[in-house]
């Protein structure tokens, strides 16, 4: 007899979105509701498998007798909440939000980000020529990954992904406050004297390309990187017994770089450094 | 978790430092030299681990002793306490106070915040810049809690023992020399000195600073001292909660909310242990109301924590206490360690079997550490980042467990309530904002200081006693996050409710009365500056806005009317997300004071 695992049934919280009902179980939260009844709320900082720090703010709904917007992404699902998505001070408040985000980094590698500065009508060159940017230099320090804080929106994604949330090492963490916090390791080292293991497992989160594998960044560089040219497949690493899955994307018959599906139940889209950058003998043709 | 240290070994000083706090390591697991037993035998990880409450503690040991946290001294320090270097570092650069590159032994703050401006904080800073040689760091600071006596300076020289020495009204040079020996700097005047009614018979909440020794417990008791607590404990919790309740008490920090309710939903969450933690980190620009009652009067808080924790069933609280109050921290660990040897603290307090402890934890430098779950993340040895909430800390707060937080003001009220009992201390004030109310009072008055009123008093009132000056342009209520109103607006009641019905807030209790001589657009980049410095940086609405704002602001300081139109508008647009959209009440009240400038004042017309 196969025994079917069944997850404890869950009480569903029912509650408005926009005006139409909406029935989630137990535990989601508004921003599972909204996708789920087809509402499109822009993320950054949200991940499918880390505990959402909500602090990039660009998910913001209103919510009826909250002095403040709220955050789509972490609040979860009240009985009788009223919820609304599309209301001016949402979008007033995420127009900002991107503007404020776009004047300060470099958005270039985030995906989506700018069909979202279109859809709010962002104009981030609004707070004049002189408004202060990162202006950060790439950190190339080894030849896996590099990092470019320039690009970084400060999501926490890496730091969580490096710590209790998917890898243990606590490697990376935020440093200074303000506007003059920065991603970094111990004393702001290069890399190569930090406790980072080379896993990849931030490079495999960050939204925005301020992580990236040494191979795309050059590619980009150069000009060659073109994800349109580029396949993915996804396979299993034939390193250890663990059995990760690995996704390939390939451009020009070349491994450019590796992912992990996040919806693996093995690895949840964690590899070892072996699986992730270890891919250069499979191109030895000689 | 893997750990990873670099090669940089602590000097003989700062492992010394370290190993004051914690004890000698008794392993080369955690920095001991390396025995044959260690190669076979570890030990020590997790409870290391449940000590990382220890690396703030730490790292002020290792700043005391040497100025600053050097790579060895903070991988030592990790090493011991098996926090991950990254993380401490993240920690280390977090404060203020801290430096992690090397400075000279000496610090000198020199406070350049609002109160302190009007009065000269920038001649003062520059002067002592000159006269100062490489050997002292001057550091211009955000309000230092001195305002009634500003301009205010305060020094820091590191060593064993750190000495410190506070200088205000400050000249050049007397900051000079408190900076260059601290130990001969003039004795700072009496905590009383900033109570300008003392002695008179209607203060409740002042009654005893300058009354009784702040040194001396049995003066304390032939005060009244503890008489709230054995009431407390004839009554029983439930009855303490009622009294407070009744009495109608809120919360005294801004936020308003009513103390018993708070208490009471602590006290029946089923998950334990339970906390109490008593919230001393004023840094709101223009307070220093606690600090004159810590100094002044230290053992009525130790005995308010001690109801608190009684009635919401708490058995350790924590004293979050700002690092720029020197002598309040003297003070209040005296008077802990003198109501721990009597009894009135400890296993069984008063000797009812009841148990309770206080420990106090220094903070270093960072106005957001007010903030209630920033506090307990900096308690608990994280960056000082506010929490998302809910969950509320009611339910979970220090270390995850059901945490009742107050402020110091709050908490003294409790006395009071209890000896006078609910109703006659309800009868005081109005109907719905009961009790009497400290006001911190500064700027362009002559008799600036700590008032007390009963709720009810209108502002003018207020600045009546203050002995407000002639051609008063503005009065900022309720600190930084607070707002302006103008000189005809001094019949707005100083209550809850009456403040809000004019538009305004009554805050903390900060009111700094500024006259025409002082130029507002620069005091409005100065409350703009300090909420750049002073976010956290997690979320975007602030991290950014902040930064816009007052580029925002710099560029109109010299323009009115229509050339500052368009960054007037522009500064709407950004305060409203802000407002909106920020994580925290920093964010959400960063530009309350400018926008009340520009609305009520004309600030730029
Ligand atoms: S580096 Fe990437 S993942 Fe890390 S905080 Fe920045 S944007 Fe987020
Ligand atoms: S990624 Fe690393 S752990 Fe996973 S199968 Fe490959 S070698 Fe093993
Ligand atoms: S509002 Fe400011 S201080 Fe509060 S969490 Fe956001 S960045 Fe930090
Ligand atoms: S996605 Fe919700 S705050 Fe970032
Ligand atoms: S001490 Fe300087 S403004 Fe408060």
């Amino acid at each position: 007899m196969t025994a079917i695992p069944l997850g404890v049934p869950r009480r569903l919280v029912e509650f408005t979105i926009d005006g139409e009902e909406a029935r989630v179980p137990e535990g989601s939260t508004v921003l599972d509701a909204c996708r789920a009844a087809g509402k499109d709320i822009p993320t950054l900082c949200h991940g499918d498998t880390l505990t959402p720090k909500n602090a990039c703010r660009v998910c913001m709904v209103e919510v009826e007798g909250s002095r403040t917007l709220v955050p789509a992404c972490s609040r979860k699902a009240e009985p009788g909440m009223t919820v609304r998505t599309d209301t001016e001070r949402a979008r007033h408040s995420r127009k900002l939000v991107l503007e404020l985000l776009a004047s300060s980094v470099d958005l270039s590698t985030t995906p989506q980000v700018a069909a979202w500065l279109k859809e709010y009508e962002a104009k981030p060159d609004r707070f004049g020529p002189e408004a202060a940017r990162l202006n950060e230099e790439p950190r190339i320090d080894n030849d896996l990954y590099v990092r470019d804080y320039d690009k970084c929106i400060l999501c926490y994604k890496c730091v969580d992904a490096c710590g209790d949330q998917w890898q243990n090492t606590f490697a990376i963490s935020v440093a200074g406050r303000g506007f003059d916090a920065r991603i970094a390791v111990e004393h702001d080292a290069p890399l190569t004297d930090s406790a980072c293991v080379y896993c990849g497992n931030c490079i495999e989160v960050c939204p925005t390309g301020a992580l990236s594998f040494k191979s795309e960044f050059d590619m980009r560089a150069a000009g060659t990187w073109d994800e349109s040219q580029q396949t993915q497949t996804t396979t299993v690493c034939a390193y250890c017994g663990v059995g990760c899955n690995l996704t390939l994307h390939v451009q020009d018959n070349e491994i450019v770089k590796v992912t992990s599906p996040h919806d693996n139940p093995v690895t949840h889209g964690n590899l070892c450094i072996k699986g992730r950058f270890g891919y250069q003998h499979v191109q030895n043709r000689g | 978790m893997d750990l990873h240290f670099g090669d940089s070994k602590p000097t003989d000083d700062e492992r010394a430092a370290v190993d004051a706090l914690l004890g000698p390591p008794e392993s080369s697991w955690e920095g001991a030299d390396r025995s044959d037993a260690d190669l076979r035998w570890a030990r020590g990880g997790r409870e290391a681990r449940d000590r990382r409450d220890l690396l703030l503690p730490g790292l002020h040991a290792i700043n005391d002793r040497i100025g600053w946290i050097s790579e060895g001294a903070l991988d030592y320090l990790c090493r011991r306490l098996t926090v991950p270097p990254a993380e401490a570092y993240g920690v280390a650069t977090f404060y203020a106070m801290f430096s992690v590159k090397p400075r000279p032994a000496t610090v000198l703050h020199v406070c350049t915040d609002l109160a302190c401006a009007a009065a000269g904080a920038q001649e003062l800073s520059a002067g002592v810049e000159a006269g100062l040689g490489p050997g002292v760091h001057v550091e211009r600071s955000p309000c230092l809690g001195l305002c009634e006596r500003a301009p205010a300076a305060l020094a820091i020289k590191a060593g064993d023992p750190v000495r410190t020495a506070v200088c205000a009204p400050a000249t050049v040079r007397d900051a000079v020399l408190a900076a260059t020996s601290p130990d001969s700097a003039p004795e700072e005047p009496p905590a009383v000195m900033a109570v300008p009614q003392a002695g008179s018979p209607d203060l409740v909440l002042l009654r005893r600073v300058g009354v009784v020794d702040p040194s001396s417990l049995d003066d304390y008791r032939a005060h009244g001292g503890y008489t709230a607590l054995r009431r407390a404990f004839e009554l029983g919790p439930a009855g303490v909660i009622r009294e407070v309740t009744d009495s109608g008490l809120v919360g005294r920090g801004g936020a308003a909310f009513p103390t018993g309710r708070k208490w009471q939903a602590t006290a029946s969450q089923p998950d334990h242990p339970h906390y109490v933690v008593c919230n001393a980190d004023e840094s709101e620009p223009g307070t220093f109301k606690d600090r004159v009652l810590m100094e002044g009067d230290p053992y009525a808080l130790v005995e308010a924590m001690t109801v608190a924790a009684y009635a919401t069933g708490a058995h350790r609280g924590y004293l979050y206490l700002r690092g720029e109050y020197p002598r309040a921290l003297r003070r209040l660990e005296h008077a802990i360690a003198q109501a721990r040897a009597r009894g009135l603290l400890g296993d069984d307090v008063l000797g009812q079997g009841y148990a309770f402890d206080i420990e106090i934890r220094r903070g270093a430098g960072a106005y957001i550490c007010g903030e209630e779950t920033a506090l307990f993340n900096s308690i608990e040895g994280y960056r000082g980042e506010p929490r998302s909430k809910p969950p509320f800390p009611v339910e979970k707060g220090l270390f995850g467990k059901p945490t009742v937080e107050n402020n110091v003001e709050t908490l003294v009220n409790v006395l009071p309530i209890l000896t006078m009992g609910a109703p006659a201390y309800a009868a005081i004030g109005t109907a719905t904002s009961t009790g009497p109310k400290l006001f911190c009072v500064s700027g362009s008055v002559d008799r600036p200081g700590i008032y007390e009123l009963p709720f009810g008093a209108t502002l003018g009132e207020l600045l009546e006693l203050a002995g407000v000056r002639e051609r008063l342009r503005a009065v900022l209520l309720g600190g930084a996050a607070g707002g302006f109103v103008r000189p005809d607006e001094t019949d707005i009641p100083l209550t809850f409710e009456g403040t809000r019905a004019a538009g305004t807030t009554l805050g903390s209790g900060v009111v700094l009365a500024f006259d025409d001589t002082v130029p507002l657009p620069r005091l409005l980049l100065r409350i703009a500056e300090f909420f750049r410095d002073e976010s956290c940086g997690q979320c975007v609405p602030c991290r950014v806005g902040t930064v816009r704002q007052e580029e925002a602001l710099h560029r109109i300081v010299e323009r009115t009317g229509a050339a500052a139109a368009d960054d007037i508008a522009l500064l709407r647009e950004v305060g409203r997300a802000m407002r909106d959209a920020s994580i925290c009440g920093l964010g959400q009240t960063a530009w309350n004071a400018v926008e009340s400038a520009i609305d009520r004042l004309g600030a730029y017309e």
